[in-house]
């Protein structure tokens, strides 16, 4: 069997596994699974309305999940998604309430605002990194927290006068359309879709196209050989961070510009970041893998809403569910070795 | 052989999806003629839900309040928790406050409670869009036609709880955490403040804020800090945070019975909160608890709506006098209990009778006097 069809295969099953299993804690828990299952899906594309609110689940989930996939593929783990996520929403949305310019100029420098927010919170990760050797996950995870409370302070102070949000952007900024409302019935799919795919075709260019893609993914290969092979491994470490933050930042955006309009103080974290985690464990970190695993995971999670309405299932079995997906992706050991075997007896 | 096997697994699941798809299509229709049904039967059924907010249906506080009043209207009117009577859509982040307004708007309930002020926006954003859906909006206001507006004095229910910490405490002094800073807090708050120095000029009070409705550990760590520093009495005006008080309070007071260790409830009667057994005995650490009657307003509001008149684009507000506010019992324990009770009682009589007016904001509160 092919590694190809394998790195196919595996998270495909993993998710069957995860349904069956999350099938039988169903069962066990006195729940009815097959109205359960149809309740999740009529919540994701029951309607018209639910399927224009999965794509915009979607959009953020696709960018978190490159961010993760592409530290990851040059060996770095990029845990601070949420955080530069959250200034990145932050940096959008100040520009949308503070700059009075017209459409074509006001939304690119809003969402250019998100990206380079995001990019400068992922630089100070990789400039230690590379400069003095700290670990990326500890600050990253630590930066976080400071993004979480530093932007809280900022939306109370500079962004309001003391209230808990910020003003709607100015709808030069929005990249909410009338035309996706009125074809999804209200739901809040926006322009930003379009954005996430560009950049997932733009990552997947950098890595398998340019030769700056190729060292960045020496480095994360063996960062002494690439040293050896003359490659500079400091530069790369910090660029890699960098073009990671910028897509975090701009799934920031996504949500600043895009879903809310306006950004809130917030108690914690959104988890967009750390489903980003998944969506790029999900995607075997490629380009096509993470837009494929972000659209399963938003529709689950907003499929997972109309569970409770329809089948009375609590939500919380669906994180289980998702959970355990994540948890057969992860031990995705225990499916290659059975594929090994299985495929072994076929060949004999 | 790899190609076809690898076809093989491809149109499998193409199968499997369509199979799938087409499943959920003809639920979606045999649901649809079920609603028409059970419409047609029972024409006059008044569906009522409502959405939390991130604190959960079981937060002990708030939105398990807001429950209760929907559950005890069902029940009076005869309803079933489900689809066709009483329901309830948990958030899990912000971003789904639309969409499960949305969702329950979709599925023709009759009221739709958005509950906590951070729904104010998605609500004022789809009451707009789905124009023939009533709403009911607690702790903010909406200005829209077809929603119904919910606020309370929670200033009164705390000055009562300030009444009674400013007389039960014997270091003077008093410890209050406050979930994120708004406008509903910030209300607890002044009313906390006044009532302590109304009774109590001379005790001090430290207030902090966890930034979080849902973080039961910050409020431990808080609570910790404050009981350490020589605070006797904490009150809490931060939902799902406060339980974290309630759980420091508690080991602190199994560590040492001889000691008082007081904390205040808010929203519900949160006395089941505060039981500590030592050696048998039980000991209870909540004094009392301020009440805010969500169950009473969501109640009252919905039977207005089934009555067909849904007080649309006003606003009510909910006081002492229209007991939507209150304190609970105080705690046998505190040796200064009848007095406290008078206290109360002195004072509750003259909020009613509008000679108190308890301050709201913590500017008002600056030139509140309670003589």
């Amino acid at each position: 069997m092919s590694s190809r069809m394998r790195n196919i295969l595996i998270p495909i099953i993993a998710v069957l596994l995860g349904v069956l299993v999350g099938t039988i804690i169903m069962i066990v828990s006195g729940y009815d699974a097959v109205a359960g299952f149809q309740a999740l899906w009529n919540g994701a594309f029951g309607d018209i309305y639910f399927t224009g609110e999965v794509v915009r689940q979607v959009t953020p989930y696709i960018l978190a999940g490159l961010a993760v996939a592409f530290a990851f593929r040059t060996g770095l783990f990029n845990i601070g998604v949420e955080g530069q996520l959250i200034v990145g929403w932050v940096a959008a949305v100040w520009v949308g309430v503070s700059f009075d310019l017209p459409k074509i100029f006001h939304l690119p420098l809003a969402v250019l605002a998100a990206a380079v927010a995001g990019a400068l919170w992922a630089f100070i990760p990789g400039y230690l990194k590379a400069k003095f050797r700290v670990h990326e996950v500890i600050v990253t995870i630590m930066l976080n927290y400071t993004a979480l409370h530093i932007t809280n302070h900022f939306i109370r102070t500079v962004l309001s006068d003391g209230k808990e949000r910020s003003e709607n952007i100015a709808t030069t900024a929005s990249l909410r359309s009338p035309f996706f409302e009125g074809l999804t019935e209200y739901s809040r799919m926006h322009w930003g879709i379009f954005i996430a795919i560009i950049c997932a075709i733009i990552m997947w260019f950098i890595l398998e196209k340019t030769t700056r893609g190729f060292e960045l993914r020496a480095v994360g290969f063996n960062e002494h050989a690439s040293q050896y092979a003359g490659m500079n491994v400091k530069q790369n470490i910090i660029l890699s961070m960098v073009i990671s933050g910028t897509f975090a930042g701009l799934a920031g955006a996504m949500e600043g510009l895009g879903t809310f309009g306006y950004t809130a103080i917030k108690g914690g974290f959104t988890g967009v970041g750390f489903d980003g985690i998944a969506v790029a464990l999900l995607g075997a970190n490629t380009a096509i893998g993470v837009v494929l695993a972000a659209i399963l995971f938003g529709s689950l999670k907003v499929g997972a809403l109309n569970m409770p309405l329809e089948a009375g299932i609590p939500n919380e079995l669906v994180d289980i569910i998702i959970a355990l997906i994540i948890f057969f992706v992860a031990s995705s050991y225990i499916i290659r070795w059975f594929i090994d075997r299985i495929s072994k007896k076929g060949a004999k | 052989m790899k190609k076809r096997k690898f076809g093989l697994t491809m149109s499998f699941l193409l199968a499997a999806g369509t199979i799938l798809g087409a499943c959920g299509g003809g639920d979606n229709e045999a649901e649809k003629e079920g609603t028409t049904d059970t419409g047609e039967q029972t024409e006059e059924t008044f569906k009522v839900a409502m959405v939390t907010d991130v604190g959960g249906i079981d937060d002990k506080s708030f939105n398990q309040s807001a429950w209760k009043g929907i559950q005890e209207f069902g029940e009076a009117n005869g309803l079933e928790k489900g689809q066709d009577g009483y329901n309830y859509l948990q958030s899990q982040s912000d971003a789904d406050y639309t969409t499960n307004l949305n969702s329950l708007a979709r599925q023709d309930f009759d009221l739709i409670f958005g509950i906590g002020f951070m729904m104010q926006e998605s609500i004022n954003e789809i009451a707009g869009q789905q124009t023939e859906a009533h709403f009911g909006m607690v702790d903010a206001v909406v200005e829209k036609e077809n929603v119904a507006s919910i606020l309370f004095k929670e200033q009164e229910a705390s000055f009562l709880a300030g009444v009674a910490a400013g007389l039960t405490t014997e270091s003077n002094k008093i410890g209050f955490i406050g979930g994120m800073q708004s406008d509903v807090i910030e209300r607890f708050e002044a009313g906390f403040q006044a009532g302590v120095k109304a009774v109590n000029p001379d005790a001090t009070i430290d207030v902090q804020y966890a930034e979080a409705f849902d973080k039961a550990e910050i409020g431990q760590s808080i609570a910790s800090r404050m009981y350490s520093s020589g605070v006797d009495v904490v009150f809490h005006a931060a939902g799902a945070t406060g339980n974290g008080l309630f759980k420091e309070a508690r080991d602190l007071k199994a560590k040492d019975p001889s000691k008082n260790y007081w904390a205040i409830g808010v929203d519900s009667d949160q006395v089941a909160e505060g039981v500590v057994e030592i050696d048998g005995t039980e000991h209870n650490i909540i004094l009392t608890s301020a009440l805010k009657r969500v169950d009473v307003a969501v109640n009252d509001l919905s039977t207005k709506a089934k009555e067909g008149n849904f007080p649309g684009g006003e606003t009510t507000v909910y006081g002492l006098a229209e007991d939507g506010v209150g304190l609970a019992e105080i705690n046998d324990a505190v040796t200064v209990k009848a007095d406290i009770e008078t206290k109360v009682q002195e004072y509750s009589d003259k909020i009613k009778s509008g000679d108190l007016v308890v301050p709201g904001t913590l500017e008002e509160l600056e030139t509140f006097s309670a003589e």
